[in-house]
């Protein structure tokens, strides 16, 4: 147990690729947290993914024994969020789990949208802020503007702050000198019955879940018997411990401390992010507050490409699960791709990371079909229904009316390029609710509805803006919207993975596009075919696939006969992965290229 | 004789067949044609004398086969294919011709063709091939533009190759020849004036290819490799469509997909694998279809021309394959072959081959989906692909394929 006068706990929040894993990496390296043989690039994030995207999807911690200038040795937790709207649940138990922040900003791109979401969340926790400009050895890098755009973006007095250079090591430890001096200790009662928050928690195939705690009062230590406040769980300690960041069992964790906690704990969805942990024999009186599950709000199909990969698809998603309680799925059959998982998540990032994570990691060869939200229906009877596949949408006509949820997103944006995001807001549904300039940036607020979003927002916002636009979003909740569910078929047949929840205004446009798009896609077949969009009984769109015109062999003589009899046989064996529609077969892949253009 | 009438032939055939074809497989060329995927080897010399015996001892071979069967069989038809069989020594075909005509009854009729490549060489053995009883040449002239002749990897020129059909109409009762269209870049002006050239001939009977890339030839590599792009669907379609047309008009209508003939004039050697009647395969690489107590056996013999040989010369044969095909297979051959003519299948014919009614043997609504299509024509002579149909004939045939009911079932449904 530490003094709590020597205990400084603290977040860095920046943008992708503003550089905070490399001050994280040379902060280790100061205090002598790993030898340089140990030093990998980028040390804290630890999943091959991590590493490879630049980004941050599980929070970490490590401690860190800084002998200041004025003699004394502290104990510095930092804890390393993640950087992305999805995990911003996560990104806010972080907060809460220290004191200050260093708000870490490139010298030269200056503040982007996600980095304002992360410190309007350490200022609602009452953060110190210390601001630091990275990459000052950089030509473009320009600090003093930058300054002027933290002050006027975000309010925060510059006067003091740091200029380094993470990657040659330059003011890095000015920064660790920063923290001690600026930041306040945490606060905490070591005599009052325990009170800790779950910061993360992770299944680990050796040592079970491992729960990462920050300590408030109380302490823990192993033969502690626990309460998850939340959950109503309660395990016996085995371990408890802190990172180094390896791993090193300690005594006991008091207040103010940070680190991890080995119970019997089997499953991951007993030790929550955000849930309070206390002593079952001694509790507290009340949990920390602000805990919320939290709550998938994009949800998708995900099949195996080929059907008899379904079982190693169940297992790997299981797999993942255990280490990911925002990650949701149950089994789904569709018609037009076999057998397969509804999948819930907590936005497209996380969507994406899960898809690639199985394709990496499980090897796997997966189809997702067209991201969509969580609509709430309400039903003419009073009932409520939580729709998360558009094919399951009840009857039009006992119906009352549908919700769908809304986001509300801000944008960064250079002032050349405003024009085209005001565009792409309003045809997105999107209404303005604010607008303001900071040097030759602009940034906007706009309320949107999320479907519009998860369908092709983040493509459309990269490309009009060539990739200098940066976005964040929060949900605000749910608004009543004039929403149809548009069907696609073919041959008078509804293709289900296909169907699309759109507004009414919308779907026609939106209707037509994927009739194009499959006329595209479907080979030519010996019948013509017929596509179409519809809502409930009116068709909205059409297209036809017309019939093949020639498709015959030129020579066909009597040695012919066993090749072309094989070919057949052949070609029976393939039924399979076709699907009929009246008269003609269409062989999935089309349907499957339809779906991964509308997810790209 | 008189053009059969659309069905079926008219000397009583019932649930028989039309009599027996022999093929003789000569393996050799001078060089190969880069379109061509069939057996054919390029050798510096070839033993003639052991050639010929070895050839006739497979036919003695296959002659034999056929007396386990029932009853004597009437030899209709043989034919020289290859390979080049031109430059075999014509009295190599004149041997295996009388030797066939010793081992099986056959009419004045007997067609005996062999397939020559144009050359002034090779047409200088014409009147040696005739006195040798080749009563029916088909030539490969392939085009009559010496640009296009030099893409084909053909040997001989445009003049030569008229020269040769000038030679063949005087040297042979009846000939033909091939022509190779929707060549890459060929223009419909073209091939009109191409086409228009070769009708001038005044044939009476014409094969008109499609160019097809083959998998194993230089022209597949050079597709792989995007230096050679074949004509699209649908300029292919319009050519096609447009050849069929002007032939017709000419009186020489499609018997076939890419066979021509006046009435009368047909290749009773290729109608019999259309029909689906029993043949003989002899030389390396040949195929056959023999029924011998019910039960129908698809052959093949070595494909390696001195395995053949070795083969052939210590065994009597080089068949590789002899395998009884079951009714499915009977069938998907039968509407394989049989659907690419103009005359269609009997109802005979799949009594024969698949024990039952066409009508019961696909499931559903897959052959009234076809007619209503207007791609099969289904009545009381039998079933037939319509000019529509047969544009499309791999399209309909998959179809099919899928429609199949199993056999079992097709067997028990009434008729």
């Amino acid at each position: 147990m530490t003094d709590l006068s020597h205990i400084r706990n603290f977040a860095i929040i920046a943008h992708i690729d503003h550089g905070k894993s490399t001050l994280a990496d040379r902060m280790i390296q100061l205090c002598g947290g790993l030898t340089e043989r140990e030093m990998k690039e980028q040390v804290l994030d630890s999943m091959e993914l991590e590493r490879e995207r630049g980004i941050t999807i599980k929070a970490q911690t490590v401690r860190l024994r800084y002998e200041a200038r004025d003699g004394k040795v502290y104990t510095l937790n930092m804890i390393d969020t993640p950087g992305h709207v999805d995990f911003s649940y996560e990104v806010s138990r972080s907060m809460k789990a220290c004191e200050g922040s260093i708000l870490l900003v490139d010298a030269s791109q200056g503040v982007e949208a996600q980095t304002l979401a992360n410190v309007y969340l350490a200022l609602e926790h009452d953060h110190e802020i210390i601001p630091v400009l990275n990459k000052i050895d950089l030509p473009a890098a320009e600090p003093l503007r930058i300054m002027e755009q933290i002050e006027e973006v975000i309010g925060l007095d510059t006067s003091d702050a740091l200029m380094i250079s993470a990657k040659t090591g330059k003011g890095v430890a000015e920064v660790l000198e920063a923290i001690v001096k600026r930041l306040p200790p945490p606060a905490g009662d070591a005599e009052a019955p325990l009170k800790a928050l779950i910061v993360d928690s992770w299944y680990d195939s050796y040592l079970g879940v491992v729960t990462l705690i920050r300590v408030m009062d109380g302490r823990i230590k192993a033969g502690t018997k626990i309460r998850m406040l939340g959950t109503r769980a309660v395990h016996d300690v085995t371990e408890v411990g802190i990172f180094g960041p390896a791993r090193k069992k300690v005594a006991e964790l008091g207040p103010g401390e940070l680190g991890y906690v080995i119970s019997g704990v089997k499953d991951i969805a007993d030790a929550k992010v955000g849930d309070t942990v206390t002593d079952e024999r001694r509790p507290c009186d009340a949990p920390l507050s602000g805990f919320k599950p939290s709550i998938p709000v994009v949800f998708c199909g995900l099949f195996a490409a080929d059907t008899a990969e379904y079982e190693d698809l169940r297992d790997s998603l299981g797999k993942l699960a255990l280490n990911d309680s925002s990650f949701v799925f149950e089994p789904e059959v569709s018609p037009a791709l076999g057998f397969g998982f509804r999948c819930g998540f907590l936005g497209m990032l996380h969507l994406e990371i899960v898809q690639e994570r199985l394709e990496r990691e499980f090897d796997l060869d997966l189809i997702t079909t067209a991201p969509s939200v969580v609509y709430n229906i309400h039903l003419r009877n009073g009932a409520v229904e939580q729709l998360h596949n558009p094919s399951d949408m009840p009857d039009p006509t006992r119906i009352e009316f549908i919700e769908e949820p809304w986001i509300k997103a801000t944008i960064l944006v250079p002032d050349e390029f405003l024009g085209a995001v005001l565009k792409l807001c309003e045809e997105k549904r999107g209404i303005q609710q604010e607008l303001t300039y900071a040097g030759s940036r602009a940034m906007v607020v706009y309320e949107l509805p999320l479907n519009e979003v998860v369908f092709d927002f983040y493509d459309r916002l990269k490309s009009v803006t060539r990739g200098y636009a940066s976005f964040d979003y929060h949900l605000i909740g749910y608004r009543e919207g004039d929403l149809v569910k548009v069907s696609i078929l073919v041959n008078n047949e509804p293709v289900d993975a296909l169907s699309l929840i759109v507004h009414r205004n919308l779907a026609e446009p939106r209707g037509r596009a994927l009739c194009a798009k499959l006329k595209e896609l479907i080979p030519r077949q010996l019948f013509k075919i017929a596509i179409q969009a519809a809502i409930g009984g009116k068709v909205i769109a059409r297209e036809t696939v017309s019939a093949l015109r020639k498709d015959v062999t030129a020579k066909c003589y009597g040695g012919d006969a066993t090749r072309k009899r094989k070919l057949l046989e052949k070609q029976k064996a393939g039924k399979k992965r076709m699907r009929q529609f009246g008269n003609v077969e269409i062989p999935q892949s089309a349907f499957l290229a339809a779906l991964k253009m509308d997810a790209n | 004789m008189a053009e059969p009438p659309p069905g079926r032939g008219p000397e009583g055939r019932g649930e028989g067949q039309s009599g027996l074809g022999l093929y003789v497989h000569w393996p050799f060329c001078l060089s190969k044609c880069p379109y061509c995927d069939f057996n054919s080897h390029v050798r510096e010399t070839i033993e003639q004398a052991r050639w010929r015996a070895a050839l006739l001892r497979e036919l003695e071979h296959w002659a034999a086969a056929c007396e386990s069967g029932a009853g004597p069989r009437r030899l209709a038809s043989i034919f020289f294919g290859g390979g080049t069989p031109s430059l075999m020594d014509p009295g190599t075909v004149a041997a295996l011709i009388d030797r066939a005509r010793a081992l099986w009854p056959h009419g004045p009729d007997l067609e005996i063709t062999l397939e020559a490549n144009p050359t002034s060489v090779e047409a200088g053995r014409f009147a040696a091939l005739a006195e040798a009883g080749v009563n029916r040449v088909s030539l490969g002239v392939q085009s009559l533009d010496e640009t296009a002749l030099r893409f084909l990897g053909r040997r001989h020129s445009a003049a030569e190759a008229l020269a040769a059909v000038a030679l063949a109409r005087r040297s042979f009762p009846r000939f033909s020849f091939d022509l190779i269209y929707a060549r890459p870049g060929q223009s419909a002006e073209a091939w009109r004036d191409e086409l228009g050239r070769a009708l001038d001939e005044g044939p009476e009977h014409l094969s008109l290819y499609q160019l097809t890339i083959e998998e194993n030839t230089p022209f597949h590599g050079a597709w792989r490799r995007g230096e050679l792009q074949p004509l699209d669907e649908e300029a292919a379609a319009d050519l096609f469509d447009e050849t069929q047309q002007r032939l017709e008009a000419v009186g020489l209508p499609a018997y076939e997909i890419s066979n021509h003939a006046r009435p009368g004039a047909e290749c009773r050697h290729n109608q019999l694998y259309w029909r689906y009647d029993d043949y003989l395969g002899v030389g390396p690489g040949a195929h056959g279809r023999l029924t011998l107590d019910g039960r129908k056996l698809a052959t093949r013999q070595h494909r390696a021309p001195e395995a053949w040989l070795a083969a052939v010369e210590a065994e009597g044969h080089a068949t590789r394959t002899r395998q009884p095909l079951d009714p499915v297979q009977r069938l998907d051959e039968l509407l394989v072959m049989g659907l690419r003519t103009r005359e269609g299948i009997a109802r005979a014919a799949f009594r024969r081959e698949a024990g039952a009614e066409p009508e019961a043997l696909f499931s559903g609504r897959t052959l009234e989906q076809l007619q209503e299509a207007g791609y099969l024509a289904l009545d009381a002579a039998g079933l037939r692909a319509t000019a529509e149909g047969r544009r499309r004939l791999d399209a309909v045939l998959r179809h099919l394929a899928a429609g199949q009911r199993p056999a079992a079932e097709a067997a028990k449904a009434p008729a």
